[in-house]
């Protein structure tokens, strides 16, 4: 069982492993291509789709990697989408730039609000996201001459993609876009979770006590990845408001929180896939079931959130891993 | 000859209180360089608390605390361990999903500041996972290196919490009894591991097992009602008349 | 000046009702560390429960209150012994969950039985109207709020200071290791503090229907006013829960009247505040 030759090199070996590409994720990525050609009708959700994924992918970092809860993250997704928005409204139609200076936006509104985040833990840390989230969304009712109050915002179309991809009535253009920013920040979470900063941020998840004890200042890593998550949220509002070309105050409402922590929470927290086979399957099920009644979708998804809490405490992607008898 | 060393660790009558309880009186403590000095008293001594005091986890209503010749009173537990004054604890305060490797590097990048790189992937970090190997290589983790901690005996979780102190590069090292819950035959061993530590490393340890503390400190502090009642050699605490009453005595009937 | 004084009055009726809604929460909080989000899908069971009995088995309003508590009370146990119990030892955030997953079932069921109209009540004549005192109107039914919230505080504090059950359950928030070790059957303890406490936000929510109306959305819309009790109040605390109250009813009716625009806005803005100077409430001990 020991192995005997196990040396420094087998260690180095063995951490490089664990970042290393495996060939489901490859297949994963090739699979979500598919849409174009397989349900071109269904492009519109696959575009919401992608975006509730890279939303739900800003909240596992902070919430799968760094241990930090939260029930108010629209208030990123939502400034980001306004920030989009007041751009658009006001002449500069270019999505590249505009995605850009969203995510700044909202990172640096993140990096101001997480200096009272980490201050805060248990209960008091949720009620001051979910009271954060809730006065940013009053805030944007009470400012009716910037944001349109309870009308919301209409925007003119975005420019083209490179002066080239024009966003399309089918929505070709708007699910190539919102694949490929998920798929960039995916990269770039994933280059985080599996740097030297992941690691201290999966120490401050597995036994925050310890940390000082190492000699950590772990206050300023949980600060720096919640400012990155924040961007990242707010890159996804913004995504949602350049491909529909309206924003209302619905990006900024607890449900929207509340549902991403659902996403993230059937898909499996800390895996970062978690955050997208959560937001697919969320969302084509809301698709389906809503068709028949929108009243009785929260009864679902109610019942499917006792389910997983009770039985599969590692959400939908850590049960089938278990089955198939992987290491987590 | 051991006066003639120069002094890392001072406390200055420093002092605890819990409500109305005094939980630590005014003890005054100093630790030479590269000392291995035991700290020994009955359960509710304040031996812990006394640790917690020096490390950073509790405040004192009153003393001060000097590494190095500077006041670190004030400092955060953090600051404290980069200044090279580290502790392990009495009940196992690991990382239980990381391996041991995992847990150990990390430590090393904290103390080598790189844990902000976001954008360097961890295998770039080829310096800090050698050292990292080389310690569990030397508290004999390195085969469990890749396992799971939660999934590790014991024993070798014992030895996860000196691995991962010493990744700190500690000039000081409290160890609040390292051998806690681990049996008579592996804490001999946990002990010989401990005292093949670099010499200029500064140990205060605490033990309940006379034999050990007898076999390998070489001062013996001890702390009875949260004071310091005596601190000298074995041989002098061995026949110290009130050390004898108060806590050897106790001990051998209890 | 008169009308400062109605908004005094009115905020304070509307903060003992989110008191009697929301004590209950606290101590099973700071009893269990159970973070229960379902503590208002009780006040709505309360609220359906009280306008169902009226109308269909034509039970007077002062009758329909008992049922309302001891509905939600007998439901809470049901829950507490069936579900809630197996995830005392999670985590927080499974808690808050698998308690928000009760609440999105309950509202649906809600909606199912009773649409998504609102509720009316009908009181009866003597809490209708209002009375003159010095010039100003004050609301009957709003001095009845008051009178019984301050009678369940007084039964509240007497029970806990001077019963059996109150020091037993006072021994288990200070320190539950310590009650145990005693001999408390602290699990006992908690499922009839539950109990009670679920039962109180039963009568809470018959009481609300008269003030804020009911609808499905209940159990939702004052989740967030009840964890604002709570937390700055400080858990476990009554005094806690009920200046928490005060001040927020208060805060809300005031708001609402002089700055109509921002004044939730201003609400969580104050929560957000007091919780970063006092991260375990304003009379928290833990």
């Amino acid at each position: 069982m020991t192995d005997t030759t196990f040396t420094q090199a087998t260690a180095r070996g063995w951490l490089r492993s664990q970042s290393r590409w495996s060939p489901f994720e490859i297949i994963f990525w090739l699979a979500l291509l598919l849409p174009f050609f397989l349900f071109p009708t269904y492009l519109p959700l696959a575009s919401q789709i992608a975006i509730a994924a890279l939303f739900a992918l800003s909240v596992d970092l902070i919430l799968g990697y760094a241990g930090i809860i939260t029930l108010g993250h629209a208030m990123f997704f939502g400034l980001g989408a306004y920030c989009a928005a007041l751009l658009g409204k006001a002449g500069w139609g270019e999505p590249i730039s505009g995605l850009l200076l969203s995510g700044l936006f909202a990172g640096i509104i993140g990096f101001i609000a997480s200096f009272i985040i980490v201050r805060v833990q248990h209960l008091a840390l949720l009620m001051i996201t979910l009271g954060l989230g809730l006065l940013t969304q009053e805030l944007a009712n009470a400012l009716t001459w910037l944001t349109g109050g309870t009308d919301g915002l209409r925007i003119p179309r975005t420019w083209p993609i490179f002066n080239y991809f024009r966003f399309d009535l089918w929505g070709y253009t708007g699910y190539g876009y919102t694949l490929a920013v998920l798929f960039i920040c995916f990269l770039l979470s994933r280059r985080i979770v599996n740097s030297s900063f992941g690691l201290a941020l999966r120490g401050v998840r597995e036994n925050i006590k310890r940390m000082p004890a190492i000699g950590s200042a772990y206050q300023s890593h949980q600060q720096k990845i919640y400012a990155i998550s924040a961007a990242m949220a707010g890159m996804a509002g913004a995504l949602l408001a350049q491909t529909t070309s309206t924003v209302t105050l619905e990006v900024l409402s607890f449900n929207r929180s509340a549902d991403v922590v659902v996403m993230l929470i059937l898909g499996g927290t800390g895996r970062l896939y978690g955050a997208i086979v959560g937001a697919i399957i969320f969302l084509i099920a809301r698709d389906q079931l809503a068709g028949v009644n929108p009243q009785y979708w929260y009864f679902w998804i109610g019942l499917l959130l006792m389910v997983v809490v009770l039985f599969m405490p590692k959400g939908i992607l850590g049960f089938v891993s278990r089955l198939a008898g992987r290491r987590d | 000859m051991a006066e003639t060393k120069p002094i890392v660790l001072q406390t200055e009558a420093l002092t605890k209180n819990f409500g109305a309880l005094q939980v630590t009186r005014s003890v005054s403590l100093k630790l030479p360089h590269g000392c291995r000095h035991a700290l020994i008293g009955p359960n509710g001594a304040g031996k812990t608390t006394l640790i917690n005091l020096i490390t950073g986890q509790l405040k004192p209503d009153s003393g001060r605390i000097i590494l190095d010749g500077n006041d670190i009173t004030d400092a955060p537990v953090a600051a404290r361990v980069r200044k090279g004054l580290t502790r392990t604890f009495q009940i196992n305060t690991l990382f239980p999903d990381l391996t041991p490797l995992e847990a150990v590097t990390l430590a090393v990048c904290e103390r080598q500041k790189v844990t902000g790189q976001f954008w360097r992937g961890l295998s770039a970090q080829q310096e800090a996972i050698d050292e990292a190997y080389d310690i569990l290589e030397k508290l004999k983790l390195g085969d469990v290196a890749t396992r799971t901690t939660r999934t590790l005996a014991y024993g070798r979780q014992r030895l996860l919490e000196i691995a991962l102190a010493l990744a700190t590069r500690p000039k000081v090292l409290l160890l609040d009894e390292p051998a806690a819950g681990v049996p008579k035959d592996e804490s001999q061993m946990l002990f010989s591991v401990i005292s093949s530590l670099p010499e200029d490393m500064s140990i205060l340890f605490i033990e309940h097992d006379m034999d050990i503390v007898f076999r390998f400190a070489s001062r013996i502090v001890v702390l009875v009602a949260g004071g310091l009642l005596v601190e000298d050699t074995p041989d002098a605490v061995r026949s110290d008349e009130r050390v004898r009453e108060v806590y050897l005595g106790q001990a051998h009937h209890g | 000046m008169s009308s400062l004084i109605i908004i005094l009055f009115d905020g304070f009726a509307f903060g003992m009702l989110l008191f009697v809604l929301s004590v209950g929460l606290s101590v099973t909080l700071g009893l269990m560390n159970f973070i229960n989000l379902a503590h208002g899908a009780f006040g709505m069971l309360g609220g359906y429960v009280a306008v169902t009995v009226m109308r269909q088995l034509g039970f007077p309003f002062l009758l329909a209150l008992p049922t309302a508590f001891l509905a939600a009370a007998i439901v809470s146990v049901i829950f507490e012994r069936l579900l809630f119990r197996r995830l005392y030892g999670a985590t927080e955030l499974n808690q808050v969950l698998f308690t928000i997953g009760v609440v999105f079932v309950a509202s649906a069921v809600a909606t199912y039985f009773f649409g998504t109209v609102q509720q009316v009540l009908i009181l009866p004549e003597w809490l209708r109207g209002s009375v003159e005192l010095f010039g100003m109107r004050f609301g009957v039914y709003r001095i009845f709020l008051i009178v019984i919230s301050l009678i369940v505080t007084g039964v509240l504090v007497f029970g806990l200071e001077r019963t059996r059950l109150g020091a037993q359950i006072r021994a288990a928030v200070d320190n539950q290791r310590a009650a145990k070790g005693l001999g408390l059957d602290v699990e006992k303890i908690f499922g009839i503090t539950f109990a009670l406490g679920s039962g109180l936000a039963g009568l809470g929510g018959a009481l609300a229907v008269e003030i804020v109306g009911l609808d499905p959305s209940f159990g939702f819309h004052f989740l967030v006013y009840v964890l604002i009790v709570v937390s700055v109040g400080g858990l476990g605390s009554i005094t806690g829960s009920f200046v928490g109250a005060a001040l927020l009813g208060i805060g809300d009716v005031a708001g609402k009247y002089f700055w109509p625009e921002i004044g939730s806005f201003l609400i969580y803005m104050l929560m957000v505040a007091i919780l970063f100077v006092r991260p375990l409430g304003l009379f928290g001990k833990r």
